[in-house]
């Protein structure tokens, strides 16, 4: 055996999962193909509009699959699956009323100005809209915290790899995200986009077998519905709606107006229509329609990504032998933690090759999350800050390089970043936290930009930057007096996930009101500073030549339909 | 200056999962003859059938994109 795999496999004497040299040879042929991939598209980036945006030549299939897979991580799946396996089906609304409406509302209302615009990115859409200063404060933000929640990932990644396979972490982190470098600096967001969608694929063939033989075993979803109960003493692990009548009432502590208000709309807008990290796949698109189309046809996937991530969770509670807990109580007693229950139910359904096969969908979800963030990384960097405020006249290919280079610094800092999270475990959650400070204000401002022509560039930077100081504001006090939690949430049941849904609305709220406020003291741009920006100055193409099928919003309105009848069925 | 042609993303995702799925079966019928492995509903040959499978959506896949099929 090659001395590598030997470091690979020996690091760890205690593991999950064994590998066969044919699971060990699939994972590899894996890496393989995407080098090759970065390789063969190098000559396809070698202009900017190449390198950052992928020549704006994505069909909508791919432009929607590269959308909906540079958000499915690994942590992601693994995550998920965990939380399923703790709060039941509740996880579900992070993708359904979690996802779906944003994801519509993205592709039919806010994406003809993201592309009539012509921006390069989200905070490039800020410049044209607001000016200088808020394009600043949401660049810096999205480039510090990207490559920060990078690493973070990228840690975590390589910890489930140590407990479930044995591989030693300096291997799983440097491996993988040297690949990552490698083929997103070579052909940068073409390279990432083409290998995201072909690891959308790999995730789903390598994920599928658990739901599938899962009920098969459970004996279909009624009886896996009695088992639960059955297991647990209590029938409410497998409703959406019916326990969130009360904070006191579910799993997770929450009330559905946090929900519907925190998540369904804040949370849910924030991410999914500002963050640049998935909006860059869909202003790849080569037209307005297919960048419309793109993140409806990411909706309709992402509708059914709970049937390999959710239900795994749930076949879990009624099959496995075991019983899952949290991370310490795990370690003190030996067993095994939620965290590891995607892997668990691999192991128990899969053979030789399937085990590899499922491995490598988890690898291929770290490393389309990591490739996302860098290729983000880069282009935020290269056109909003060393563009804006560094060097302002270079040539195209200067610019081109610096995206290159800065592939690469950002894989580095990521994994110095997880270095760091290695020594000292507390920072993980500081960051996670900082990254939530600026999802839902940098909603509200380009909410506002998009439907409002009144609000100025004045209104624009102080409420995106009092949004982001309350959510601080608000953060710090609970830190400092847990009983705060009370007052933000509006009970003393609240827990910990409803705390972030409130955090986020308040932050909202803030963010629109002084927003309004100084727009209407602060003098207010001509309709010909708005053309292409604003809803009302903007000529938006008619679809009305098209055939119905043809029109993006026929499938956004078939989408909403399947989603509305979804929640009624699991209600 | 022309770009030049550009094989698609879905030959070489028809390529891998042949590939794969080449491996899978072969794996599994080598498991299913030895009596090796046994996971829960291992009846079931899933491993047989998820790599045919594999080889099938791969075959027709590099079948559909392959460049040859969309030079001129």
């Amino acid at each position: 055996m090659p001395p590598f795999l030997c470091l690979l496999l020996d690091a760890s004497p205690s593991k999950l999962i064994s590998l066969s040299t044919v699971d060990l040879v699939i994972i590899a042929i894996y890496f393989v193909v995407v080098l090759m991939i970065g390789y063969y598209l190098k000559g396809q980036a070698e202009t900017g509009e190449d390198f950052f945006l992928a020549g704006r030549e994505m069909t909508a299939w791919i432009a929607g699959l590269s959308f909906l897979s540079a958000n499915l991580g690994s942590l992601e799946l693994m995550g998920w699956a965990a939380a399923a396996y703790q709060y039941g089906l509740l996880a579900a609304h992070w993708y359904w009323i979690g996802a779906i409406p944003a994801m519509l509302f993205l592709g039919i209302v806010m994406m003809p100005f993201y592309y009539i615009s012509k921006t390069h990115s989200v905070p490039g859409y800020l410049k044209l809209r607001f000016g200088e200063s808020s394009r600043a404060l949401a660049a810096i933000s999205f480039a510090f915290m990207t490559v920060l929640m990078s690493g973070i990932n990228m840690y975590s990644m390589a910890l489930v790899m140590k407990v479930v396979l044995g591989w030693d972490i300096n291997f799983s982190i440097w491996v993988s995200s040297l690949t990552v470098a490698i083929y997103v600096a070579l052909g940068g967001l073409r390279s990432a986009i083409f290998n995201e969608v072909l690891q959308f694929v790999l995730i789903w063939l390598g994920a599928l077998l658990i739901p599938i033989l899962g009920l098969i075993e459970a004996g279909g979803w009624g009886k896996l519905q009695q088992q639960i109960a059955t297991n647990l003493g209590r029938s409410d692990y497998t409703h959406l709606w019916t326990t969130l009548g009360s904070f006191s009432d579910n799993p997770m502590g929450i009330h559905w107006t946090g929900i519907i208000l925190g998540l369904g709309f804040v949370i849910s807008f924030g991410y999914w229509t500002t963050d640049f990290l998935v909006v860059q796949r869909v202003l790849a698109a080569k037209d307005l329609r297919s960048a419309k189309m793109a993140p409806i046809i990411g909706a309709g996937f992402k509708m059914m990504v709970p049937f390999i991530v959710i239900l795994p969770g749930l076949l879990a509670l009624a099959v496995l032998p075991v019983k899952l807990t949290g991370e310490g109580a795990a370690v003190a007693s030996g067993g095994h933690s939620y965290n590891e229950v995607l892997p668990l139910m691999l192991a128990r359904y899969c053979g030789p090759g399937l085990l590899g096969l499922g491995i490598t969908a988890l690898i291929a979800g770290f490393m389309s999350g990591m490739a996302g963030n860098v290729s983000a990384f880069a282009t935020v960097w290269t056109y909003d800050l060393y563009r804006a405020f560094v060097r302002k006249d270079a040539s195209d290919a200067h610019y081109v390089n610096m995206g290159r280079w800065c592939t690469v610094v950002g894989v580095l800092v990521s994994i110095g970043t997880a270095y760091l999270v290695m020594q000292f475990q507390s920072i993980m959650d500081y960051v996670q936290a900082l990254f939530s400070f600026f999802i839902a204000p940098l909603f509200g401002t380009v909410i506002l930009g998009m439907l409002w022509k009144r609000a100025t560039p004045a209104g624009g930077f102080w409420g995106l930057l009092a949004g982001t100081g309350s959510s601080i504001a608000m953060w710090a006090w609970v830190k400092l007096d847990p009983s705060a939690l009370s007052i933000i949430a509006l009970s003393p049941h609240a827990r910990d996930m409803a705390e972030n849904m409130y955090r986020a609305l308040w932050s909202w709220i803030v963010c629109v009101v002084v927003t309004v406020a100084v727009s209407y003291m602060t003098k207010p741009l001509s309709d010909n500073q708005l053309t292409g920006l604003v809803y009302g100055c903007t000529d938006i193409p008619s679809e009305g030549d098209l055939a119905l099928y043809q029109r993006p919003i026929f499938w956004a309105g078939l989408i909403a339909v399947v989603f509305v009848i979804i929640n009624i069925i699991f209600w | 200056m022309a770009k030049k042609q550009q094989i698609s993303i879905w030959f070489f995702i028809g390529g891998l999962l042949t590939v794969y799925g080449v491996l899978i079966l072969g794996a599994s019928l080598y498991d299913y003859n030895s009596l090796g492995t046994r996971v829960v509903l291992s009846e079931l040959h899933i491993g047989v059938w998820w790599g045919a499978l594999l080889v099938i959506l791969g075959a027709v896949y590099s079948y559909m994109f392959a460049p040859w099929r969309h030079s001129k």
